[in-house]
């Protein structure tokens, strides 16, 4: 039903286009490579051929054609569309925007597979897997890597909006951004920068040919070109990515590439795989295989983090408590102040101080040592602090409920106080403080789900990251869920079976 | 641990705010002597035995137990001087108080083992040769909420008695216990008396007091009103608090 009344909507909307098309445009926008004439209203493809060889670029030998591998793929699909293709002139930086407007049936012109593209836009399969190209001037020897270039204080220059402009930016390497991808390399011809980072098929295109310049370690971070449509466009859309397939599966997308000389080996993997089921969702790209083996990376974080930040709550809560019982006033008064303090405030704003405050204080003060926690130190710290207030409570409760006569039992038989609380209080205590201490074990466990806020990737945080990326909010949500249980059912059993064993037959 | 191990109370005096609990006494009491401290509920009778022991402190007055001095102590904490003369008298209390976490045979040898120093094969050798003789040999392995009461009692006998105290104090010690499982506590008292230790309790076994002490004391308000051998204490008191008290229990 929904199927259906989607592909009457797209229809409509083809439709609609066309229509506008004819009544709005000259022909001589229309300098798509055309075949055979079609039945069918041509489809507007969204491009920018500003400088935009090797996608699409004006043909040196015919100023009113284009060329390019995107416009051999435009041809290419025409055939299994059973429609002619239409270029439409756009700016590269508002392609996604001019989708949404519908200004044009699809775009593509290198656009980047990201999450939140998924989540505005309905995209095709990918048809190429671009990866990110260090190029250096020919006589560079300060670095040779983006890290090294980074280290060396080297400027790079890259292009508004693309994968490479985020990269640089991630790695807070500093960059100079241009609207078209033939300024930076001329810039650093010239030495304006010192190296460019870009998509492969354009450090291809535009540098490889350069002698003054040169490719710098292997090309990174892969990723995908898609094509971009509507939402609202699922039919057209399901349409695309099958003739997708089908020119994989002919090699026509290979004979494309390799005319480009852009042709490697991750295309070949790319469309291996695509043979079998690209034809799925994309999201699905994140399949259980796939995002399992990252969230149980969290999950071993979350772990060592519960554990580690108990361990230093266990063993800095008996000092506390045993100065709240036996001390004198002063003692008294300071172990009293520490657990309504970290009782008393939230966690999260102890984390933040140990995280980001500490190094300012100690900037200020001009103290020599920086105070620069790391994420996991300070976490397990401030869950430590925080927790140790809880476990000198039931510790004191604990060791408070052994009766006074038990005291007395070791007193008249010679031992010290010391050796009375070692031998004869604490053992007792410890069977009234373990079963309290396992629930704040498992309180502490979710409780770690909030680190995230000083970068630490633990399990929550990774459930956000993958969902995000995957937009499988509800499937991996319930994985983690279950991660989370697996983890924590079992230690409210302990808890629950310390309490049976240990809590009565005194 | 030889020499005179004579116990002399002198002159004590302890408070508990406005209330006087101890009043003067002044008590002497001889080596192997069995001495029964008797007299109603208040009397000060426990406060007494304790202040033997150190655990309780007093005001006035001094406590000699052989040649170790207990002195007055202002503080609510033990008196000085409580720990040597805890290795001369070790204490039963009413409710056992073994240590719960620990089986029969550890209670018994743990403060030999640790405060004594004895390996842990003496220290078990010597808790087997106790429990065996208060008749639990069977129940070492047991632990305390195991064992009904009378066999707790016994257990914590064995255990004073394995740090080789020169006595006992005994705090009320068959109180908690049914009538059928009193006599086979008394009876190892008994056995200890006949091996020469001085003995302390503080009871209400008018009977056993009869038969097993040298000496009974009574106790009223914190005084000792009346000092001698159980038939004539017992059976032809001459003090009019002794003789309603004993018409009290008497029934």
């Amino acid at each position: 039903m929904n199927i259906r009344l989607a592909w009457a909507r797209g229809v409509f909307v083809a439709g609609a286009v066309a229509l506008a098309t004819m009544l709005t445009l000259p022909p001589a926008a229309a300098e798509a490579p055309t075949k055979s004439p079609p039945e069918k209203s041509p489809l507007r493809w969204g491009a920018d051929s500003e400088g935009g060889a090797p996608y699409i670029c004006k043909d040196p030998q015919d100023v009113n054609r284009y060329v390019g591998f995107e416009v051999d793929l435009a041809a290419a699909l025409e055939k299994p569309l059973g429609r002619r293709i239409e270029f439409v002139q756009y700016d590269f930086k508002s392609l996604t925007a001019g989708v949404r407007r519908g200004d044009f049936d699809f775009a593509m012109n290198g656009v980047e597979d990201t999450p939140d593209r998924r989540k505005a836009l309905r995209l095709s399969r990918p048809y190429y897997v671009y990866t990110l190209q260090l190029v250096a001037r020919a006589d560079e020897k300060r670095f040779d890597s983006l890290e090294a270039c980074k280290k060396a204080g080297g400027v790079v220059g890259t292009l508004e909006d693309t994968a490479a402009e985020r990269l640089l930016d991630q790695m807070g390497v500093e960059k100079k951004v241009y609207g078209s991808q033939v300024e930076p390399y001329r810039d650093l011809e010239i030495g304006r920068i010192d190296a460019v980072l870009l998509d492969l098929p354009i450090a291809t295109y535009y540098a490889k040919p350069n002698e003054k310049l040169k490719f710098v370690g292997p090309a990174r971070n892969p990723g995908y070109y898609v094509i971009a449509f509507r939402r609202d466009q699922e039919a057209l859309a399901r349409e695309v990515d099958k003739a997708i397939v089908e020119l994989a599966k002919s090699g026509e997308l290979q004979r494309i590439y390799e005319k480009w000389q852009i042709w490697n080996d991750e295309q070949k993997r790319l469309l291996d795989s695509g043979v079998s089921d690209f034809l799925t969702e994309s999201g699905k790209q994140w399949n259980f295989a796939r995002y399992f083996p990252l969230l149980l990376k969290g999950a071993v974080v979350t772990v060592e983090l519960t554990f580690l930040s108990m361990l230093v709550a266990a063993i800095l809560g008996l000092p506390i408590a045993l100065m709240r019982l036996y001390g004198n006033w002063p003692m008294q008064l300071a172990a009293t102040a520490y657990v309504e303090f970290f009782r008393g405030i939230p966690v999260l704003l102890l984390l933040f101080f140990l995280y980001y405050g500490l190094p300012v204080i100690a900037e200020n003060f001009h103290w020599t040592i920086g105070l620069k926690l790391s994420p996991m130190t300070a976490a397990i710290l401030g869950f430590g602090l925080n927790y140790a207030a809880y476990q000198a409570e039931i510790y004191r409760a604990g060791i408070a409920s052994i009766p006074v006569g038990q005291w007395e039992a070791g007193a008249s038989l010679g031992m010290t106080q010391l050796h009375t609380f070692r031998r004869i209080i604490l053992p007792q205590a410890v069977r009234v403080i373990l079963p309290p201490s396992t629930n704040d074990l498992v309180a502490l466990f979710k409780d770690t789900s909030i680190v995230s806020i000083i970068a630490i990737e633990e399990l929550t945080k990774e459930y956000q990251i993958l969902a995000k990326s995957s937009l499988k909010y509800l499937e991996i949500g319930f994985v983690t869920a279950m991660l989370y249980l697996v983890m924590s059912v079992p230690l409210g059993y302990l808890s629950r079976y310390l309490e049976r064993r240990w809590g009565k037959g005194r | 641990m030889t020499g005179n191990m004579q116990v002399v109370i002198s002159h004590v005096t302890k408070r508990f705010n406005s209330h006087t609990v101890l009043n003067d006494v002044s008590l002497t009491i001889e080596a192997g002597q069995t001495v029964a401290l008797i007299g109603p509920s208040g009397a000060g009778k426990s406060t007494l035995l304790r202040s033997i022991n150190g655990l309780n402190s007093f005001d006035e007055g001094e406590i000699r137990v052989g040649s170790h001095t207990l002195l007055p102590n202002r503080s609510h904490h033990a008196c000085p001087g409580a720990r040597q003369v805890r290795r001369v008298f070790g204490m039963i209390f009413q409710d056992f108080q073994l240590f719960p976490h620990l089986t029969a045979l550890q209670n018994v040898m743990d403060a030999p083992r640790y405060v004594l120093g004895l390996s842990k094969a003496d220290a078990e050798k010597r808790a087997m040769k106790l429990l065996d003789r208060v008749g639990l040999a069977a129940k070492a392995a047991a632990y305390p909420q195991e064992l009904s009461g009378g066999q707790k009692q016994r257990v914590a006998i064995a255990r004073a008695m394995a740090m080789e105290p020169r006595g006992l104090l005994c705090d009320e010690i068959t109180s908690a216990l049914d009538p059928e499982l009193k006599n086979e506590v008394l009876s190892v008292l008994e056995d200890l008396k006949r091996e020469g230790l001085t003995l302390i309790l503080v009871t209400h076994e008018i009977g056993f007091a009869r038969r097993a002490a040298d000496r009974v004391v009574v106790l009223a308000e914190g005084r000792i009103i009346e000092d001698g051998p159980p038939h004539e204490v017992l059976d032809n008191p001459k003090a009019p608090r002794t003789r309603q008290f004993l018409s009290q229990i008497l029934v």
